[in-house]
């Protein structure tokens, strides 16, 4: 479903990813990890072409994003969905209308049409009852819930996951992780969650990948990962403050810098 | 000032400046398939217009009643206070209603346009809109920028009639200026071309206006203080520009 190839990737001549290769196999969930700072909400980025990659091929259903045009992109995106970090809703619109959007924009059904669908998946995410609530009446488990709703509303082939765990409390995380393992079992939708929790993303995902240093450290199943004697991804799974990736961002000599005189 | 600062100023402004032509032309593309949605347009007009009615009104009000005494104080000294309709009508018409106006609009609806589509990328509303596959120019934007556009030669005319209203209330009432006089010399003083003038002052103020106000909001920083700076460069350029346009403006109907 997706395949990407000797990516390299810079900001500000920083560069994020050099030599990243990744695979999303249909029909699975496949889990990206890493630290903070890594580049792994750029690598969504990547493959939902809001951004080219300067080296290597990211591929899409079997094409190029680089070498589409803004059609093309669109044409893309509409076989895919994105859960956002926060939601993302739309503030002017009621939960249904929301939900109902890409439809509205994308089809033409009737109105009794949407209205049933829409009532479908927000009863998929339990919220058919906040229909008619405004995005700021929702708890943030809630609103993640309503753009999940919002997300498979147009049947996605790939469904994105943009740090799904991030701020939740554990009954909201529980729904969550459930809701990801039901899209992917019952409606065989390809799922990618990029997270950086580990244990919640070991629970659902089928592969997973490490990402560190602009390249991936670890690849395969969550259970093989752990097994890992790597250093980069022992810090990681392990949580220490210091490894690979150091605890002191770089800084010139702390006596050094102490004992200075004070800067005029 | 050192060159190099100078020249600094100069290739950001040259960069401005290009910035928002190419936004400019981007957007004028997704006008046209946003007139198919009429009702986001009206409701735009609701928002940017008829919330601005007020403010306008009042203003234009004492506009006027400011005119009709200045005009007043001025023109007695000279005997002739009986072109005082003339003269507001005028002042109104070609020159104070649509510059004022679009100061007002600037302040009132440009910062709300702004705050609010820079909000929209903030909380990346726009991102997931793209990634629906909507192209946001043409859903929140261009909307945003005809309804302006659309409201802003209305305020202007509202504007000049409530100052007329002003003047004629401190100049005839309050003044005793001969009421006949009052509005016959206005209509003799007042051509078509006049009222042309102001209406074409309050489109392309309106354009001006709604084009910063949307262009600033859809490139804010993504932060609080990304959309602060957004909605102040709004205010102060679309000001200044709109002082500049008037003067080519006026210029080039004299």
């Amino acid at each position: 479903m997706v395949d990407i190839r000797n990516l390299a990737y810079g900001v500000g001549g920083r560069e994020v990813f050099s030599g990243l290769d990744l695979r999303v196999l249909r029909g699975r969930i496949t889990g990206i990890m890493g630290p903070s700072g890594t580049g792994k909400t750029t690598l969504l980025r990547l493959i939902t072409a809001q951004v080219t990659a300067g080296h290597g091929q990211v591929m899409v259903f079997g094409r190029d994003v680089a070498q589409l045009g803004r059609s093309g992109i669109y044409a893309l995106r509409r076989r895919m969905g994105m859960l956002f970090q926060d939601g993302a809703l739309l503030t002017d619109m009621t939960v249904f209308e929301n939900v109902a959007f890409p439809v509205r924009e994308h089809t033409d059904l009737t109105e009794p049409l949407i209205r049933k669908l829409v009532l479908t998946k927000l009863q998929a995410v339990g919220l058919r009852g906040a229909a008619e609530l405004m995005p700021a009446e929702l708890s943030g488990g809630m609103a993640r819930r309503v753009a999940l709703a919002r997300a498979i509303v147009m049947d996605p082939e790939v469904l994105i996951y943009d740090e799904p765990f991030v701020g939740l409390d554990p009954i909201s995380l529980g729904v969550i992780l459930r809701l990801i393992k039901q899209m992917n079992s019952a409606l065989g939708i390809t799922s990618i969650v990029v997270s950086h929790d580990v244990h919640q993303l070991g629970t659902i995902a089928d592969d997973s990948y490490l990402i560190s240093g602009g390249r991936v450290a670890a690849a395969g199943p969550p259970a093989e990962l752990s097994a890992s004697d790597s250093p980069a991804v022992q810090q990681f799974l392990t949580g220490s403050a210091d490894g690979p990736v150091p605890f002191h961002y770089p800084a010139p000599d702390y006596t050094t810098q102490l004992l200075a005189p004070e800067p005029q | 000032m050192t060159s190099h600062g100078s020249n600094n100023i100069l290739a950001e402004a040259v960069r401005r400046v290009g910035s928002v032509t190419i936004f400019f032309f981007q957007l004028l593309a997704q006008c046209v398939p946003a007139l198919s949605r009429p009702g986001l347009i009206v409701k735009q007009i609701y928002n940017t217009g008829a919330r601005s009615l007020i403010i306008i009104m009042l203003s234009g009000l004492f506009v006027g009643m400011v005119l009709g005494l200045q005009g007043y104080d001025l023109l007695r000294r000279f005997g002739s206070e009986d072109v005082l309709g003339a003269g507001a009508a005028l002042g109104l018409l070609k020159e104070l209603a649509p510059v004022i106006t679009a100061l007002l609009f600037a302040g009132r609806a440009g910062t709300a346009l702004t705050s609010e589509i820079g909000l929209m990328r903030a909380t990346e509303q726009l991102t997931a809109m793209e990634i629906m596959a909507v192209n946001p120019l043409r859903y929140i934007v261009a909307p945003r920028f005809l309804g302006g556009v659309i409201a802003m030669p209305l305020l202007t005319a509202i504007f000049a009639i409530v100052g007329l209203y002003g003047a004629q209330l401190i100049g005839v009432e309050q003044m005793g200026v001969d009421r006949g006089t009052f509005w016959s010399q206005m209509q003799e003083a007042v051509e078509l071309k006049n009222i042309n003038e102001g209406l074409v002052k309050g489109l392309v103020f309106g354009i001006a206006c709604s084009l910063i106000a949307v262009h600033e909001g859809y490139h804010a920083a993504p932060t609080a203080e990304g959309v602060g700076l957004a909605t102040t460069r709004t205010v102060v350029a679309s000001s200044v520009l709109t002082l500049l346009l008037d003067y080519v403006l006026t210029a080039e109907f004299l």
